[in-house]
């Protein structure tokens, strides 16, 4: 029998900030509308970012509130507060460290017991605590009722029911906030308790670590962490204490490595004491909508046939609306933009003429018209993953991606990357184990994007007339059998065939909220601007500058130099310098290809270009470019993107070294294959 | 409600089935991220969807969770009588 050890209530002191802004953190599990509260009350006064030396998301924003300033940053979603991943780190830190004069946590009616969890553990925490408690609708349509004034008398802290997608309660929430900064409201939090074993066990622990703990976290907590083997906190320690006395706590530790089980069970005992009052249970046995919804959509068979059809019907939206559109941006603004600017340079030297025209508004403003195609893919996108039908996709490819070593998880952002390979490659911050994070990462540059697509549907008319659709698809098909086969390939050789547990929360299904779509293809939208605007410009003008001088001409150029120096490379291939000179501009970009293939040969991308090319090409040729084209090294971009996420420059050269062989390697085989059998 | 006395996997169990769980073989990460989830020894863990293959979906404490079938397979449970 388990005795409890009650815990000591504290007053919590509110600092007192008069006029200075207010900062208030927003905590809470993923999918309890933290996103949805921060978007209203800040709407497009923010910034999205990095936290500083982490691939996490960072959200921070402002707004005014009876004549208050308010700062509001959304920490990341995290289930608890131990180190199982960077987010719970950076939402501990952030509270411990920067300490914000106040916390919102936001947890879901219609999820109390789950939710409250890390409430157990935020309430622990130095700093004044207010629970927004959401989703009171989807409660109510479950047929659950949550007492939130029962709810605050058995937290002690401020509870303020809100309905984050219909604004609800939302100036109630911000009246108990000011409440609290006015010291109008007295927080006597309750505290989960600890068996008198562990309190045992803590107190030994916190005995030792105590004069070598930062001063931010409380020497306790700490102790609290260590026990549950919270792997941040073990290395901190272990490099803040002096050996003997770390191997001292390490021995106690050690004795009680399951520890996290219990006090995990003694948080939820403490949850499930908060709620016995306040929530009244549904009626057994109804059949939600989920359930509804799930049985096709994680059914084994059928679930990959509507995954099949979801993915067929966002293929075909993104390019039946979006390449009329590029088409138009190309021709409606891109080119008139080239002729005005064009004209306004007619007196300056050829060589700024030509860099401004042809490198800058050639190489970004081509990149820029992919815009409507990539709005329509994350438009889509973010509907899918909103109404929570994202996680169900995941749920139905992981038998097959256990044939990479990775699970369902890593399917979503490999998706993405049929758009572009670039949020493919930041979307992986999803899979929360680092090894399979890389070999996503690493595998995803083969997915063939929509300027690959576009490359493609351009040049295979071109050299294979009637068949091209045939041959379009095949090629396809091939570049996600290479994927495939290099994923086997790269978690066998580099990761040791090394498992990941695959646990995911599978959200309930609920309406789309239109602003949170919204705002996620504006910033979306937004960074891909800026990456134009930055890196792919001064690619772009390096890259111009290449193909230029020293003689300025193409032909002459230090680009056609390098082609040359690589023809016997390109030989075995079937292809000319003309043709490794194109595939060696299509890392600015990959749709380059075409467009300095048309500098070359003089013509427009028009028709004419498309004969000239089945008139100097044979189709073995034409097969092996389109195979390297498709395999080739990541476009510039991609590559950034890599670097950013990987924080290595040794996997990105890696990456790049890998892309490189498989391609030349395939475009070698294909071409003497082609040859062979008399292509 | 009364249990019965053999320990199975959580894999075995069959749609609609409920079980108590308890013992939890994980490695250290998983533990930490099971156990916030709601995985905690003698919680009531209903099986929703179980083919006999791939991942399964299993509700606890209000939540559905998807697990893959290894460590669905690491997780042993006591039935609750039928
Ligand atoms: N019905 C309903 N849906 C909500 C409410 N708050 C958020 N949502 C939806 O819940 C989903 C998750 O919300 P989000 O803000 O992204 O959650 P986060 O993961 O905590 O940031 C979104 O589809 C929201 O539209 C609410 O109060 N009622
Ligand atoms: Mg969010």
């Amino acid at each position: 029998m388990t005795t409890w050890h009650s815990p000591t209530q504290e007053k919590i002191e509110i600092r007192t900030a008069e006029s200075a802004v207010r900062t208030i953190a927003l905590a809470g599990q993923p999918n309890m509308g933290k996103s949805t509260l921060f978007n209203l009350l800040t709407g497009l006064n923010q910034h999205v970012g990095n936290w500083p030396g982490k691939t996490v998301e960072q959200r921070q924003g402002s707004f005014r509130f009876e004549e208050h300033a308010y700062q509001l940053v959304d920490l990341p979603g995290t289930y608890s507060l131990t180190a199982n991943s960077p987010e719970e780190v950076i939402a501990r830190e952030y509270i411990l460290r920067e300490k914000p004069d106040l916390v919102v946590a936001v947890v879901s009616a219609a999820n109390l017991e789950r939710s409250l969890y890390l409430v157990s553990e935020l309430i622990c925490l130095p700093v004044p605590l207010v629970v927004a408690l959401n989703m009171i609708d989807v409660a109510e349509q479950e047929g659950v009722q949550v007492d939130a004034a029962v709810l605050q008398a058995a937290l002690g802290v401020p509870v303020v029911p809100v309905v984050a997608t219909k604004a609800k309660g939302v100036k109630d929430l911000l009246n108990e906030v000011e409440l609290v900064f006015q010291g109008r409201r007295i927080l006597m939090p309750r505290l989960p308790e600890v068996t008198d074993e562990h309190r045992l066990v803590i107190d030994q622990v916190s005995d030792l670590i105590r004069p070598y703990v930062p001063g931010i976290y409380p020497v306790d907590w700490a102790a609290t962490k260590l026990l549950e083997g919270d792997v941040e906190m073990t290395a901190r320690m272990k490099a803040l204490l002096p050996a003997t006395r770390w191997m001292d706590a390490h021995a106690i530790l050690l004795q009680h490595e399951d520890a996290i089980l219990s006090i995990a069970s003694g948080r939820y005992a403490w949850v499930e004491r908060v709620i016995r009052a306040a929530v009244k249970r549904p009626r057994l046995g109804q059949v939600s909508l989920t359930d509804r919804l799930d049985r096709w959509a994680t059914h084994p068979v059928i679930g990959l046939f509507v995954l099949a059809g979801i993915l067929g019907l966002v293929f075909w939206l993104t390019f039946a609306l979006g390449s009329p559109l590029q088409e138009w941006l190309d021709t409606a603004v891109v080119a008139p933009v080239a002729g005005l600017v064009s004209g306004w340079l007619a007196a300056a030297p050829a060589w700024l003429h030509g860099l401004v025209v042809d490198g800058v508004i050639g190489g970004v403003g081509s990149v820029l018209t992919f815009l409507p195609v990539m709005v329509i893919f994350f438009a889509s996108f973010g509907l899918l993953e909103d109404v929570g039908y994202m996680a169900r996709a995941a749920y139905v490819m992981d038998n097959f991606m256990h044939l990479m070593g990775l699970h369902g998880k890593s399917f979503l952002p490999l998706f993405l990357g049929f758009g572009c390979n670039v949020p493919a490659i930041t979307g992986t911050r999803v899979i929360d184990a680092p090894a399979a994070r890389l070999l996503t990462i690493l595998v995803a540059p083969l997915v063939p994007c929509t300027a690959r697509l576009a490359v493609l549907a351009f040049l295979a008319p071109a050299f294979f007339g009637g068949a091209a659709t045939l041959v379009s698809w095949g090629l396809i098909l091939l570049s996600l059998t290479v994927l495939v086969l290099s994923g086997i390939l790269l978690n066998r050789l580099l990761f040791k065939g090394e498992r990941t547990a695959f646990v995911m929360e599978m959200p309930l299904y609920h309406l789309p909220n239109p602003r949170t779509i919204g705002l996620l293809v504006w910033q979306r939208a937004l960074s891909f601007i800026k990456k134009a605007g930055t890196v792919i410009l001064v690619m772009s003008a390096a890259i111009w500058a290449l193909s230029y001088f020293p003689g300025g001409t193409l032909e002459t150029s230090f680009l056609a130099k390098i082609g040359g120096l690589l023809a016997p490379v390109g030989g075995w291939m079937g292809m000319d310098w003309r043709l490794t000179v194109a595939l060696l501009t299509s890392f600015l970009a990959k749709e380059n290809s075409v467009a300095t293939l048309g500098v070359m040969f003089g013509s427009s991308q028009g028709s004419g270009l498309a004969q000239t090319l089945a008139a100097t090409y044979s189709p073995a040729s034409g097969l092996a470019f389109l195979v390297v084209s498709l395999l080739f090294i990541p476009c510039a971009a991609t590559v950034a993107v890599i670097r950013q996420e990987t924080g290595s420059w040794r996997w990105t050269l890696f990456n790049i070294a890998f892309m490189l062989v498989l391609s030349v390697g395939a475009g070698v085989a294909v071409y003497q294959l082609a040859v062979a059998v008399g292509v | 409600m009364a249990l019965n006395a053999m320990k199975h996997s959580l894999a075995e169990l069959k749609p609609g089935e409920h079980a108590a769980l308890i013992e939890i073989h994980a490695g250290k990460g998983a533990l930490g991220r099971m156990s916030s989830l709601g995985f905690t020894p003698g919680v009531d863990v209903e099986m929703i969807q179980n083919y006999g293959h791939g991942p399964l979906i299993v509700s606890v404490r209000g939540t559905r969770i998807a697990l893959g079938r290894h460590e669905a397979e690491k997780l042993l449970v006591q039935r609750a009588a039928a």
